[in-house]
């Protein structure tokens, strides 16, 4: 089967790269573009490409507002996540132990923070409020004297809420921790200013804002100056912070990408938050529907659903061509439910009920109607062949039913 | 998270005519139904079935089955095929399915037998639930 017959609603998983910025690419790969080494000093097809690799730095700064020579190159947010925490964590291991982090993060900050457990430091998993969303007076007061990271994510990938990093930087600032922040979904979809705000590191990916997979990059702060130990080494490219030859290609690509999103935010918010209000409006006539995450306080392009007394598996099968996630898409290969949702303090059931609807730049109107449609029909079949959707329309309270757990 | 082709199948057939593939629900109170109801919602799966029985000989035979399955595609499929093996069979043949015959026709992956177990436990219990009665 054709994927174009399918309907993408996972924009928040991966993009497309967009079209400008895959042709730009291509000028960078074929004997007849520059292939360059951007590190080869002594040639022509040297300098092009690293004067297109500084270009794309620039349009990254650009967008986030901070310094070019305050980005460094890293493979996606995966690595820049990983450089960011346990770079920071080791340089500065003899000045404490201690980091602060939440259980809403992505595997990309959870991860390498029980790495950093392994190798002896203790680390505070904050737990959200109801909304999905991490006080800054909880951050405050998990603060030891031994505490030398905090780590908290802008925008949440499952929910799409937003945390107050602003607020969570003052902290920082003011007790001298450095804070590293996971903004892997919030390039192009809100206002970041890094001259601002109190921020030491942060991470970003092409892939998630219409650019390649495969390339992202670590903010590390010039003033005050962020040391790192690198996890890298072969040629000290990119101050020492990341050895390797550079992608060029992939590089121009994320700097296209990043270059077309500050250009076109506006653009691009207005049409995601139409859809936004168009789905909202029409998934809440559902009846037993949940919306997860605060709605007052999120970006409009996600938007995540609980439909009780129906499973999400099943429901992702019955929506067959329509492409969507439950939970997050690296998490579905197990059978937990979101640990984001069980964060929430949301029933297991809800948790196995949800599903993310992400919208992006090229999504369509008829899309979104379209996946409406055969959204309710198939929560409405799936709800008959569901022994709890009989059950609560007999009256049945089902927390009070003793279960044969097996 | 691939699904065999049997899976899919099963699923969406069962998805798209409910009546023709036993969905639905007898009175539990007939003195000649026998229900199971397996699972937890905090799992993600729960699966109620249902066998109506006449006596035959000196045994019983399963005569129609109905079921009802919260879950994933593969635990849907798992009770629909269970429902195909059912009819038809005397108790104690019904007694006698094993999950793996489930695990085969649907080409089960390793992560998925736990459905094909429930599928096994429901019927135990649909059954236990008949012979009390009688």
């Amino acid at each position: 089967m054709s994927t174009r017959s399918t309907i993408y609603l996972d924009y928040a998983s991966t993009t497309p790269v967009d079209p400008r910025v895959a042709s730009k690419m291509m000028e960078f790969l074929t004997p007849d573009g520059q292939f360059g080494n951007p590190a080869s000093r002594s040639h022509r097809f040297g300098w092009k490409a690293d004067e297109a690799v500084e270009e794309a730095r620039s349009h990254v700064a650009n967008l986030v507002n901070c310094d070019p020579r305050e980005i460094v190159w890293t493979s996606g947010a995966t690595e820049a996540d990983n450089l960011a925490i346990k770079g920071v964590a080791r340089f500065y291991k003899s000045k404490g132990n201690h980091i602060i982090t939440s259980k809403i993060e992505h595997k990309a900050v959870l991860d390498p923070c029980r790495q950093l457990e392994r190798e002896g430091f203790e680390v505070t998993y904050l737990d959200p409020n109801d909304k999905g969303v991490i006080d800054p007076e909880d951050v405050k007061s998990a603060i030891k004297d031994t505490t030398i990271l905090i780590s908290i994510m802008h925008i949440n990938n499952e929910l799409g809420t937003v945390n107050n990093i602003s607020k969570i930087g003052e902290i920082a600032r003011e007790k001298g921790i450095f804070f590293h922040v996971d903004a892997a979904q919030s390039t192009g979809k809100t206002l970041i200013d890094l001259e601002k705000m109190q921020i030491d590191l942060m991470s970003f990916s092409a892939h998630k804002t219409y650019g390649p997979k495969g390339i992202g990059a670590l903010y590390v702060r010039r003033k005050p100056r962020v040391r790192l130990e690198a996890l890298i080494h072969g040629g000290g490219h990119e101050r020492g912070m990341r050895s390797g030859t550079l992608a060029t290609h992939q590089i121009v690509g994320m700097g296209e990408a990043f270059r077309i999103a500050k250009e076109e935010m506006d653009t691009d918010h207005k049409k995601v938050s139409e859809f936004h209000q168009k789905f909202l409006e029409k998934v809440k006539k559902i009846d037993h529907v949940y919306i997860n995450g605060d709605l007052d306080n999120k970006v409009p392009n996600i938007l995540n659903v609980s439909f009780n007394f129906v499973e999400g598996e099943s429901l992702i099968m019955g929506l067959k061509d329509i492409a969507v996630s439950s939970g997050s898409a690296c998490t579905s290969a197990s059978l937990e439910p979101s640990y984001v949702l069980r964060a929430l303090g949301r029933k297991d059931e809800l948790a196995h009920s949800s599903i993310r609807f992400s919208f992006g730049r090229f999504t369509s109107d008829e899309d979104v109607e379209n996946t409406l449609d055969i959204l309710g029909n198939v929560v409405h079949r799936l709800r008959e062949l569901s022994p709890l959707w009989e059950m609560h329309l007999d009256g049945v309270d089902l927390d009070k039913v003793e279960w044969n757990l097996h | 998270m691939a699904y065999s082709k049997k899976v899919v199948e099963k699923f969406e057939n069962t998805l798209n005519n409910p009546e023709a593939f036993n969905v639905g629900r007898f009175d539990p109170k007939e003195s000649n139904v026998g229900t199971g109801m397996v699972g937890a919602p905090a799992c993600g799966d729960v699966m109620k079935l249902q066998i109506k029985c006449e006596p035959k000989g000196n045994t019983h035979v399963i005569k129609d089955v109905k079921f009802k399955t919260y879950g994933c595609g593969s635990a849907i499929a798992s009770s629909s095929e269970l429902v195909d093996m059912l009819i038809g069979k005397t108790l104690e043949e019904a007694k006698a399915i094993k999950n793996i015959e489930i695990v085969k026709a649907l080409e089960l992956p390793p992560i998925k037998i736990h459905c094909s177990v429930l599928a096994e436990d429901s019927i135990r219990q649909a059954i236990e639930d008949y012979e009390a009665k009688q």
